[in-house]
């Protein structure tokens, strides 16, 4: 017996964190983003689902503000018509919706959603790979969509998949190279001693308190911020979210990779892609905005006062900035229009691949500088420094000729069809 | 020869260029809708009667009724005149002129020594296929009795075809009596 109990708890772990708590958020984001979008645009959206008492005879229905809706969506779901075309690659037809489902449902296992409870850390799988096991998980959410596209045979599809191909290799170099400085500047790669430290020394977009506030951080910030940036608009468009959700977009590719998709599997894509926005945003919140802490140096007095409970605390907050990244994340789909195609290959390939690696170096700098300075060696600090000026116009120089190489592409075609008319 | 003028595209300043600041500017376009249509203060709101939440106004609970224009189109139906005499003499241009051919009428005599006897003509039957009508109004327009109005009535229902048919007693029921001058191309329609 006694040698079960870490089974139990790791079973509960992954029980409680997955299927209890992240699931229905992820039912509720939908529920969310129906509401909130029709909130933006003026309108009430779904408000009335909820226990039908008028079928039993009452005179009234329950309507709870509609909060019953993801539960009437699934069941929904769930009787419709599984339809298979008959054209299709069925193998992988079959596998698609569960590999873009099971990704983002894995990489759950490395977020900490709270801090100690008696004891136990509320992370299903501590590992001190962290954010290298996310990305190397979160990228095989592809095959899903690429599968998907490919299997359904069917043009549309097609363009989805591939669209969707590119655009994840694209931009998971701008996430990789954007996170680079947040790992150099926190020197571990264990999430929950990434959060434990933003606790204690400021988060790390908002370091207000503890170590944030020496001269160091404080020069550190503008790195940080940049790699926020990129960081979260490279999420954006891994997660396929509006301003780039050109691998389905309706008004081109009919429904994109999942045109030909019904009931179930449909459904698999679709939480799928909420699941990869909520482990998204948690990523964002863990290593920005102090994954579950309070914040401005109360961590301590929590953990003081409530003393076991503290992890119920940490895990309320954690989840009150998840939801608000969610918000955030609906709030900029229904404000964006969507990106042309060439524009989001070049904002991925030619303006943040150079931004962050040439944020890297301003991050290593930084760091460097200090001890360099006191042990006298000026002349080197002042050599890395003109070595990062001049990496970065050279970066410069080439995003601008590339730039150019692409527009005058453009401008060569429409003088051609100038001289033709 | 014609005059060309070439348009320039306006060139984009560099915050433009930066797109952030536009993004920035648009979210707290949209900030600002969630919050005043949370509010109840969305544009438009009072005057759509909105039930708290937007613009929108409840359906079932509330209804458009107040707020439907006086040109309104909803069913067509018969009228009769101050003193409930039909005005409807079966003269059939409205049957005619109907483009998906929703009436249907069958003319009858009126009998000698009728109090209209003079009138000549009145419908026997008169039904108007409510699936098949797509209130153009043509019937109304058509009319040279100023029998055949549309009225306001939108929600039209039934749970089965010969529901839908309104025969002559619902179109009467519906349309109800009109008094003063009734002239098509007056106000008081
Ligand atoms: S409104 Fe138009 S469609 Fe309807 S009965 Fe009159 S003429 Fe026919
Ligand atoms: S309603 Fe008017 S147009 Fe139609 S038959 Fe009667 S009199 Fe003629």
């Amino acid at each position: 017996m006694e040698a079960l109990i870490p089974y139990i708890i790791i079973l509960a772990k992954v029980i409680g964190l997955t299927f209890v708590l992240t699931l229905p958020i992820i039912a509720y984001s939908v529920y969310a983003e129906r509401r909130f979008a029709a909130i933006i645009q003026d309108r009430v959206g779904p408000n009335r689902t909820g226990i039908p008492l008028t079928i039993f005879g009452c005179k009234k229905d329950i309507s709870f503000f509609g909060l019953l809706q993801p539960l009437a969506d699934g069941l929904k779901f769930i009787l419709k018509e599984d339809f298979v075309p008959s054209h299709v690659n069925k193998f992988f037809f079959w596998l698609a919706p569960a590999l873009t489902m099971v990704p983002a449902l894995v990489t759950l296992s490395v977020v900490p959603f709270g801090s100690e409870l008696f004891g136990e850390k509320l992370v299903i799988a501590d590992v001190s790979v962290g954010p290298l096991l996310v990305f190397a998980i979160a990228s095989l959410s592809v095959y899903g969509i690429t599968f998907a596209g490919w299997a359904s045979n069917n043009k549309y599809s097609f363009f989805g998949g591939v669209r969707s191909c590119a655009q994840m290799i694209s931009y998971e170099i701008a996430l990789g190279l954007s996170v680079i400085p947040v790992l150099m500047h926190f020197g571990d790669l264990n999430l929950s001693n990434i959060v434990a430290d933003q606790a204690a020394n400021g988060w790390l977009i908002l370091p207000l308190w503890g170590e944030g506030l020496t001269t160091e951080r404080m020069l550190l910030w503008i790195p940080m911020i940049i790699s926020f940036f990129i960081f979260t608009i490279s999420i954006f468009a891994e997660t396929n979210r509006m301003p780039f959700d050109l691998p389905e977009c309706e008004t081109e590719l009919v429904g994109g990779y999942h045109t030909e998709y019904s009931s179930m599997k449909f459904a698999l894509f679709f939480l799928g892609e909420y699941a990869a926005m909520i482990v998204g945003s948690a990523l964002i919140v863990t290593l920005f905005l102090g994954g579950w802490s309070v914040g401005f140096g109360a961590d301590a007095w929590v953990v003081s006062t409530f003393g076991d409970w503290a992890g119920l605390i940490h895990l309320g907050v954690f989840l009150v900035k998840l939801v608000a990244f969610i918000l955030f994340f609906i709030l900029i789909r229904w404000t964006v229009p969507r990106f042309r195609y060439d524009q989001l290959m070049k904002l991925g390939w030619v303006v943040f691949f150079e931004v962050a690696l040439i944020n890297i170096l301003i991050t290593a700098v930084i760091m460097a500088a200090p001890p360099m300075l006191e042990r006298g060696e000026t002349g080197a600090v002042a050599a890395l420094i003109i070595g990062v000026v001049v990496f970065s116009a050279l970066m410069f120089y080439i995003a601008k000729s590339l730039d150019r190489m692409l527009s005058s592409d453009k401008s060569t075609t429409v003088a051609g069809a100038d001289t033709n008319s | 020869m014609a005059k060309v003028t070439k348009l320039q595209r306006p060139k984009l300043s560099k915050t433009d260029e930066l797109y952030l600041v536009g993004i920035f500017k648009g979210t707290l376009v949209t900030l600002k809708h969630a919050f005043k249509s949370v509010m109840g203060k969305s544009r438009g709101a009072d005057s759509l009667n909105s039930s708290g939440l937007g613009i929108t106004m409840q359906y079932p609970e509330e209804k458009w009724d107040d707020h439907l224009p006086e040109y309104y189109r909803g069913a067509p139906a018969l009228v009769t005149d101050e003193q409930d005499r039909e005005r409807c003499v079966s003269c059939q241009l409205c049957e005619f002129i109907c483009p998906p051919k929703a009436i249907k009428i069958v003319p009858g005599e009126i009998p000698e020594g009728d109090e209209w006897e003079k009138v000549e003509k009145r419908p026997q039957e008169f039904e108007i296929d409510m699936i098949r009508c797509i209130f153009c109004g043509l019937c109304e327009e058509v009319c040279p009795e100023q029998a055949i109005y549309l009225r306001k009535d939108y929600a039209i229902t039934g749970t089965s075809r010969e529901e839908m048919v309104h025969k002559k007693d619902r179109l009467y029921e519906i349309g109800g009596k009109r008094v003063g001058l009734v002239n098509k191309w007056n106000d008081l329609k």
